[in-house]
């Protein structure tokens, strides 16, 4: 569904991404380890349609030029990026902003957008699942939430939004134990035949709740390494330095 | 598709921005006695009336325009306006709606707000005002039976002469400042509110004022009395052809609340701004004043500003009954080259007076917008109470927000809190709502109208989400 070839990114003139390849068939989950500043939330803004980049390369997302496409038209193709610093927005109910933004995707898709009754009954049933407290939800958008709290909020809305595929940039830093294994369980529900994960981590960890098809090391803007999960444990062990 | 329609369909950005070609009649240009007596004559009003009038223009001779404000405008020529234009057809006045020029009731069902029986809005009565003129008033004779009085500032000058009489220029002095005393001088119409005592109106009131004729300033007069106990929620609309020339709106707007009496007066104000260069738009330089007279009563002024090339007004309260509460709620909206200096005036004179005021500033493109406030507490109005709180969004970084908050304290027992906050809306923001699906503009109606929340809260149910559809279009353009 996604194929990523020589992807380079720049900005103000300093180049980020150095030529990634990358390849996400239908149902794999592919998690990128690498140390800090390597590029690796570059990879998630590129993917999603940041402004600011200087992009070249090429990124085929089923039959489409990705990059042709503006970032709610991405959004509305299925592409879902959990951020790793999720933003706060005053003012804005967390209820009405979801409503809204799976409106704005039903609608793009052609589909019947949801009255308020029955968002409020999907809402609850996904905030159930992820033991989300839905008090939290008629709260401004992500505004005094913990920062385990804004990482949960952004689960419940790739749940809810129901993407193909969705980009987690380091959802687990911040969680409790407890957090990271329901949120894991949240992703393991959505993993179908159909939709794709491209999961951004530090910790191992969350690949022993999270099994991935693909471990790829991302340093200095480029993929040096690829492997299965047991790649993840040697990295726990040896670190990036044997690889750089 | 005719070819009026596809004009209308090109007129996207301001949608009210339609002429309706009609007839008038109109006043001889200019300013001056003989115009006043042409105004007050063709309006069959009693002597008292013009007497009064043309003291107000005596005063204005010796009155000079203010120049204090933030937004500056060129001179305006007063003696190159005309200060009356009515249709013809209103000349001898249709005593029903079906005797109502076709193009009258066409134009008001473009603007969204149908006339006709059938169509009219759900529970809403309107006074539909047309330039200088009241072309129609719907529910009146319902209203009545509650001995509700809703109708033209003409016709209650002709038909309620002690109320008027009693009440006119008893909360803004026939020659308090420039502005107003012009208005005194020349006002056309407006709507006239009486809530007997008692009496809790049960259905909103509304003033829908159209700018239509060229070279033409409206000067509209508004007086609402609510009597002991009772209630009543008034809102007024206005909008205005697209034009080249600046046209001035100069209104005067009067409220008294006897002992506890509430008015709650709310305001959407869509003038025509201008175009994206700032050429033309309406001068909105306009008095609200009310009075809360009587004990436990309440003002509650709740304003949403969005068109207008200049916006100068500030709803004021006087508070002089004691326990009487004053409220003002804002938005005011500037984008392009608009500009706005808009706040209020709380004035304590009783004990035990409460003030709130909430301002929501947002400035976009090459906009400036200020708030200027004034909270008075008079000496004896022991254990005052206050609370301000401005809060201004920025767009982009060729705008401007400024906030003058005056306080005069005479009266060691009052306790006033003044907030504030200026904020702008971010890339990230932004980048936020686009992955999940909103558009820029679905993104940035979506966060300004999360900080105007609160104001728009206080407008009755049937007109908010009007009022959120205009926050949003409004700044159409503004970001990307
Ligand atoms: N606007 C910018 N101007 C200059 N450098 C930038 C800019 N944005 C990001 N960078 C740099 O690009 C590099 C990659 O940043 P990125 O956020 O992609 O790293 P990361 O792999 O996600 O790191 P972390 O694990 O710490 O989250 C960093 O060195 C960062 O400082
Ligand atoms: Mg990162």
């Amino acid at each position: 569904m996604l194929t990523i070839k020589d992807l380079k990114a720049n900005i103000d003139n300093k180049e980020i991404l150095k030529g990634l390849n990358l390849e996400i068939k239908p149902g794999e989950v592919h998690a990128i380890m690498g140390p800090n500043g390597s590029g690796k939330s570059t990879l998630s803004n590129v993917l999603s349609g940041k402004k600011g980049y200087t992009v070249t390369g090429e990124v085929k997302y089923f039959n489409e030029n990705l990059l042709d496409l503006e970032i709610e038209e991405r959004a509305h193709k299925g592409i879902f990026l959990a951020f790793q610093y999720p933003l706060e927005i005053p003012g804005v109910n967390t209820n009405i902003f979801l409503k809204t933004s799976l409106n704005a995707i039903k609608k793009a898709k052609g589909e019947k957008e949801l009255d308020a009754i029955e968002f409020l009954k999907l809402v609850k049933q996904k905030a159930g699942e992820l033991k989300f407290d839905e008090k939290i939800l008629s709260r401004q958008l992500n505004v005094g939430f913990s920062g385990g709290e804004k990482k949960k909020n952004e689960i419940l809305q790739m749940s809810i939004l129901n993407p193909k595929l969705s980009i987690l940039d380091e959802t687990d830093s911040g969680l409790d134990i407890d957090a990271l294994k329901i949120v894991s369980e949240g992703v393991n529900a959505l993993r179908s035949k159909e939709s794709s994960f491209l999961i951004i981590t530090h910790y191992q960890r969350l690949l022993e709740y999270i099994k991935p098809d693909f471990v790829h090391v991302l340093i200095n803007g480029q993929i040096v390494k690829s492997g299965g999960s047991e790649l993840a444990l040697e990295l726990e062990k040896k670190g990036y330095e044997s690889l750089s | 598709m005719d070819a009026r329609e596809k004009e209308i369909e090109k007129l996207k950005d301001y949608k009210y921005g339609f002429s309706t070609d009609i007839e008038n009649t109109r006043a001889p240009k200019g300013l001056n006695e003989e115009v006043i007596k042409f105004i007050s004559n063709i309006k069959k009003e009693p002597q008292w009336m013009l007497d009064w009038r043309l003291k107000a223009f005596e005063r204005l001779k010796q009155l000079k325009e203010p120049n204090w404000q933030k937004p500056k405008y060129p001179k305006i020529d007063y003696q190159d306006l005309y200060y009356y234009s009515a249709p013809k057809s209103m000349d001898d006045k249709p005593k029903s709606l079906d005797e109502l020029d076709p193009k009258l009731l066409e134009t008001y069902n473009k603007l969204g707000i149908p006339l006709q029986e059938q169509a009219r809005l759900n529970g809403i009565a309107v006074d539909a005002v047309f330039d200088s003129v009241s072309v129609a008033t719907t529910f009146k004779g319902e209203l009545n039976k509650k001995g509700i009085i809703f109708c033209s500032m003409s016709e209650a000058i002709r038909e309620h002469p002690e109320l008027v009489k009693k009440y006119l220029g008893s909360v803004i002095p026939l020659s308090d400042h420039y502005f107003a005393t012009l208005n005194s001088a020349v006002f056309t119409d407006g709507s006239f509110v009486y809530i007997p005592e008692g009496v809790r109106c049960p259905m909103e009131l509304s003033t829908y004022f159209r700018i239509n004729a060229t070279e033409t300033g409206q000067f509209e007069r508004t007086l609402i009395i609510a009597d002991k106990g009772s209630y009543v929620s008034y809102l007024e609309g206005c909008t205005a052809p697209m034009r080249d020339e600046n046209q001035l709106h100069a209104a005067n707007v009067e409220l008294v609340a006897l002992d506890d009496a509430e008015i709650k007066y709310s305001t959407v104000q869509n003038w025509y701004p201008g175009d994206k260069d700032g050429k033309g738009g309406i001068y909105n330089f306009v008095t609200k004043r009310g009075l809360c007279k009587g004990k436990n009563s309440k003002i509650s002024w709740t304003q949403v500003e969005t068109g207008s090339a200049i916006t100068w007004k500030y709803p004021s309260c006087i508070l002089m009954g004691d326990n009487s509460v004053g409220e003002f709620y804002s938005i005011a909206i500037t984008n392009n080259h608009q500009k706005a200096d808009t706040g209020t005036k709380m004035i304590h004179l009783g004990k035990n007076t409460k003030s709130k005021i909430i301002s929501k500033g947002i400035s976009a493109g090459f906009a400036d917008n200020t708030y200027r406030g004034l909270v008075d507490i008079a000496k004896k109005a022991d254990n005052a109470r206050n609370f301000t709180q401005c809060d201004s969004l920025l767009m982009g970084n060729k705008c401007g927000a400024h906030t003058v908050p005056y306080i005069k304290n005479k009266n060691s027992s009052s306790n006033i809190e003044h907030e504030a906050t200026t904020s702008k809306i971010s890339d990230e923001q932004l980048f936020y709502c686009n992955q999940r699906g909103l558009n820029q503009e679905e993104a940035v109606s979506l966060i300004v109208n999360g900080f105007c929340k609160e104001v728009l809260q206080q407008l009755p149910m049937e007109f908010a989400v009007e009022a959120q559809k205009l926050v949003g279009i409004s700044l159409e353009g503004s970001v990307g």
